[in-house]
């Protein structure tokens, strides 16, 4: 009888801002209608991740911080940072009224419908965060013109894009993921620098690094952004550096805010002597350079590449087969593996190929700022780089790319048209995670086509707004 | 045991795998007793499809007597891909169809009206949700395609639809007497001696070669036809069945009709009532036929078939929120209220089968769509719910009648009020013991009472509809 009573809870919740949301407010109707839709998705299937975020509840609940990152028991040991850690830590502590034997650690694979219940409804209700961070995103944008009709206005659009995203929608309420209210804390941010509220936006950053370190990607942004825009307070006339114009006591503020965040996440593992331990799970460099489901990065078609030409050495008896190493390269989960024919790939060569496939967008976000919006090109290119070029990326990286995307799509044709093929293709590029009964993929190519047509809508209806708008702004 | 999944599969295995004439009747290979095929010729025609089909994919699905409470993950995609395929196929169209065809609105407000017609919980739910796979979109759809027609004058194509529609599921027959009315009120309007006289021939005969086509490999034998008809009609059966939101349900609380009249009594009575509440609707649109007041008449009518007529099922709600789905449009405000109210009123079967969850969210998503796009909070005016007339009329004799707005609005909340709180009840507490059925009962009544208002509400509408027409053109 408990989950009917945690159901009708937050259903009467649900009811009582819907019956708000009669006076006329489209945001909390949108934001309402897709909460409403994940509530539908909370009895379709869920991956592995559903098993680790569980083991996580009960690493952090039941043992000691010290044991934190030595637990094995389960495969899925914790690899995010401390703040994630914590976060799991509070979650179990609701956890605990739903069904305790979820939060014990020998318990592997332990799902009872109370267990799926509570995550799910967990990520649903984290995901409040990214509604306030669209919120605040919305307040960003304004559109040259001053439209009538509600479906033409950019703030509107935003909201769909964001809220609706479908790409979010399978990985975190279906694939099973909390990157909800971690992309909600990465807009706010944004939202925040666009708004001049610097102090704000780099301590939101920074909490977020803590939270899940896949937004390495997009630090550099961050760095030369906050260095170049916020650190020396003017420029010259024609846009170049005035050298004498550098606050030193904002960079030291900025500094002490990043030190002060990773203090408090890292102090304690630093006391207790386990900062080694902590980044071997972190940075699990032994992983493999490519991740079980095929991330379609650069190194995919790279080893492809390899593969199709050793065939062809082997048909063409121009090498050994003896010494090819039998040893596939996507057969398991994680794995090591040498190339046969192209040079192996060290973790080295890939950051350095991702050094330089930033450094045009860094070069020109020093040289020539843009204000926040030339920020915002930054981050986009520094997530796609990472994505390209990085080592063991995830599918779901794409996602990084993809939603600070959709802020700039609604402010130029030209960005609208990048948006729909990224979109399109990244989302198309999410499909294996979805790998069940073929229902399911077929509703997903349903939404999929859904969300590819509304986003030809829109850049339709936005190149129409901007057709009259002057190029470059 | 399975419900109406297990049915319609075997309906498949019986149309596929024995002779026509075997179909309606009792025998070895088809024991009528375990989900016998009770429904029109036309179910019968859809499920031997839907049998050559499942043969192409998996013969053993529909395998005579072995293929008894079947289920895997691939024949559940299969009789779910059905459903959805006959719903895009006919509903969804007529229902687009219809709000295209909307006048005086602005596009957008067509598709939202479009979406909210779409978004209705109780189709499906009953359509889509967990064992219920009944395929009332086909014969709703085909309905609708009648009432399109009948409306736009393509009365042959439209009487054609609606045919096939009673051909498909006998339920239709509620919606029958205001086609009838409204045709032959056109009759009677282009004159009974000429262009009148040869319509309704035409009628006549579409009617009678649509039923005749149906129905042909069944009229070899007079004993077939009277079998299938036994099979469609079991007036052996009573009054009413499990807890229905009817007027004889609700009654029986308080007295055992069933106990106290004996059986061909109940049904006379039964008779007698539906008719005397649906006649004034009927006669008034034939003697005004207008497409508004088709759609208006045809929703008093199945409300009254639905409180008065005899073996009512709950699903046949959806009878009425068909023609309600229509006049969305016009008065949003009580059409969302009575959609509410029809899908509450399936709570007790929806819990059954498990659906607590996607009803109260298709429910609060239905409310959000229709609050959104109507705004139906604003237009609670008289004018708003076609009530002026009714008003003025009343006012004549009592001046001081100016509050019906407000009374209404109130009556709104108290019955939202009472629905959240039986819905949290059922869901949450046991009955007592003493009382077993006490929540569905309370469901019911409570149901039974919105419709009675409802049916009040809509026999004004049609009733003093035409001098608001009237009022309107003096004033042009």
């Amino acid at each position: 009888m408990r989950i009917k009573w945690v159901e009708c809870a937050a259903l009467s919740v649900m009811a009582a801002l819907s019956v708000m949301t009669g006076g006329g407010s489209w945001f909390l109707a949108l934001a309402l209608g897709v909460t409403l839709l994940k509530c539908l998705l909370i009895p379709t299937y869920h991956s592995t991740d559903f098993e680790v975020h569980r083991n996580w509840l009960a690493i952090t609940h039941s043992l000691p911080i010290s044991q934190w990152y030595y637990e094995a028991t389960s495969e899925w040991t914790l690899d995010y940072p401390p703040f994630f850690a914590w976060f799991e830590y509070a979650l179990s502590h609701v956890a605990k009224y739903f069904d305790q034997e979820m939060l014990n650690v020998h318990n592997l694979n332990y799902s009872s419908s109370r267990t799926l219940l509570f995550q799910r409804f967990s990520v649903i209700f984290t995901d409040a965060l990214f509604v306030y961070a669209v919120h605040e995103c919305c307040k960003c944008v304004d559109g040259k013109k001053a439209c009538k009709e509600l479906t033409e206005k950019p703030k509107f659009i935003l909201s769909v894009l964001l809220l609706w995203n479908f790409g979010l929608l399978i990985v975190d309420h279906i694939h099973f993921q909390y990157n909800g209210f971690l992309f909600g804390l990465m807009l706010l941010s944004i939202a925040r620098l666009f708004q001049k509220r610097h102090m704000e936006g780099a301590f939101l950053f920074a909490v977020l690094l803590h939270f899940k370190h896949i937004y390495l990607y997009v630090a550099p942004a961050y760095g030369i952004y906050l260095l170049r825009s916020y650190c020396f307070t003017a420029n010259k006339p024609d846009g170049s550096i005035r050298w004498n114009s550098f606050s030193f006591v904002r960079l030291i503020s900025l500094g002490l805010t990043v030190f002060l965040v990773s203090a408090l996440s890292l102090g304690p593992f630093l006391a207790l002597n386990q900062l080694p331990q902590v980044f071997s799970r972190l940075f699990p460099f032994k992983r493999g350079l490519c991740h079980a489901y095929w991330a379609p990065n650069f190194w995919a078609v790279y080893n492809a590449l390899d593969k199709v030409l050793s065939v062809i050495g082997l048909q063409l008896k121009l090498l050994d087969p003896k010494k090819i190493p039998k040893a596939s390269m996507t057969s398991g989960l994680v794995q090591q593996f040498q190339h046969t024919v192209l040079p192996s790939v060290t973790p080295l060569v890939t950051l350095i190929c991702t050094l330089i496939a930033i450094l045009p967008s860094i070069f020109c976000l020093w040289f020539k700022p843009q204000g926040p919006r030339g920020f915002l090109r930054c981050l986009i290119l520094c997530a796609l780089s990472s994505f390209m070029f990085g080592w063991h990326v995830h599918e779901k990286a794409i996602l990084l790319a993809i939603l600070p995307m959709s802020l700039l799509s609604v402010g130029k044709a030209g960005d609208a048209s990048i948006f729909l093929i990224l979109s399109t293709t990244g989302h198309y590029s999410l499909f294996p995670l979805l790998f069940t009964a073929p229902g399911k993929k077929n509703l997903f190519l349903i939404g999929w086509k859904l969300s590819t047509s509304l986003a030809w809508a829109l850049w339709k209806s936005s190149v129409n707004l901007y057709s009259l708008s002057p190029p470059g702004s | 045991m399975f419900g109406d999944y297990e049915a319609q599969r075997h309906w498949q295995e019986i149309t596929f795998n024995l002779p026509i004439k075997q179909w309606y009747f009792n025998s070895s290979d088809n024991n009528l007793q375990y989900w016998g095929l009770d429904y029109p010729p036309l179910t019968a025609y859809h499920s031997l499809l839907c049998a050559y089909v499942a043969q192409f994919i998996n013969p053993d699905w529909i395998a005579l007597h072995s293929s008894r409470g079947y289920e895997s993950q691939a024949h559940k995609l299969f009789m779910r891909a059905t459903v959805l395929i006959a719903d895009l196929l006919i509903y969804i169209p007529a229902v687009v169809l219809h709000c295209c065809c909307l006048k005086e609105i602005s596009t957008k407000k067509k598709i939202a009206n479009a979406l909210c017609i779409l978004l209705y919980p109780g189709l499906i739910l009953i359509d889509y949700g967990h064992f219920q796979i009944m395929y009332n979109s086909v014969s709703l759809g085909l309905a609708l395609w009648g009432v399109l027609g009948v409306s736009c004058d393509w009365d042959l194509l439209g009487s054609l639809a609606f045919c096939l529609a009673v051909n498909y599921k006998q339920m239709e027959l509620y919606h029958s007497l205001p086609f009838f009315c409204f045709l032959l009120g056109k009759c009677f309007k282009k004159g009974l001696k000429g262009k009148g006289f040869v319509l309704f021939v035409k009628l006549a005969g579409t009617v009678v070669a649509s039923f005749t086509l149906c129905w042909l490999p069944f009229f070899t034998e007079r004993a077939q036809a009277l079998q299938v008809l036994r099979r469609l009609f079991p007036v052996d059966r009573g009054l009413f069945e499990d807890k229905v939101a009817n007027i004889w349900c609700s009654v029986s609380v308080f007295l055992k009709i069933k106990d106290i009249l004996p059986h061909h009594v109940q049904i006379i009575v039964s008779f007698c009532l539906t008719l005397l509440s649906l006649l004034p609707a009927c006669v008034k649109l034939t003697l005004q036929p207008s497409p508004k007041g088709f759609r208006f008449t045809l929703v008093s009518c199945a409300l009254s078939f639905f409180l008065f007529s005899f073996q009512v099922h709950e699903k046949s709600i959806l009878l009425v929120s068909l023609p309600v789905c229509l006049v969305l449009s016009e008065i949003p405000f009580m059409s969302t209220w009575f959609l509410l109210v029809s899908t509450f009123s399936m709570l007790p079967l929806l819990l059954k089968d498990d659906l607590l969850m996607p009803s109260v969210v298709t429910t609060m998503a239905f409310f959000i769509a229709c609050a959104t796009s109507f705004s139906i909070f604003e237009k609670t005016s008289e004018e708003e719910l076609r009530l002026k007339s009714f008003s003025v009329s009343v006012r004549k004799h009592l001046p001081r009648f100016t509050f019906l707005p407000r009374i209404i609005q109130h009556l709104f909340i108290i019955s939202v009020i009472t629905m959240v709180l039986l819905t949290l009840m059922t869901v949450t507490l046991d009955p007592p013991q003493k009382l077993p059925d006490l929540f569905s009962v309370l469901v019911s009544s409570v149901s039974c009472l919105n419709f009675l208002f409802f049916l009040v509400y809509f026999n004004i509408i049609v009733m003093w509809d035409s001098k608001d027409g009237r009022n309107q053109k003096k004033i042009h």
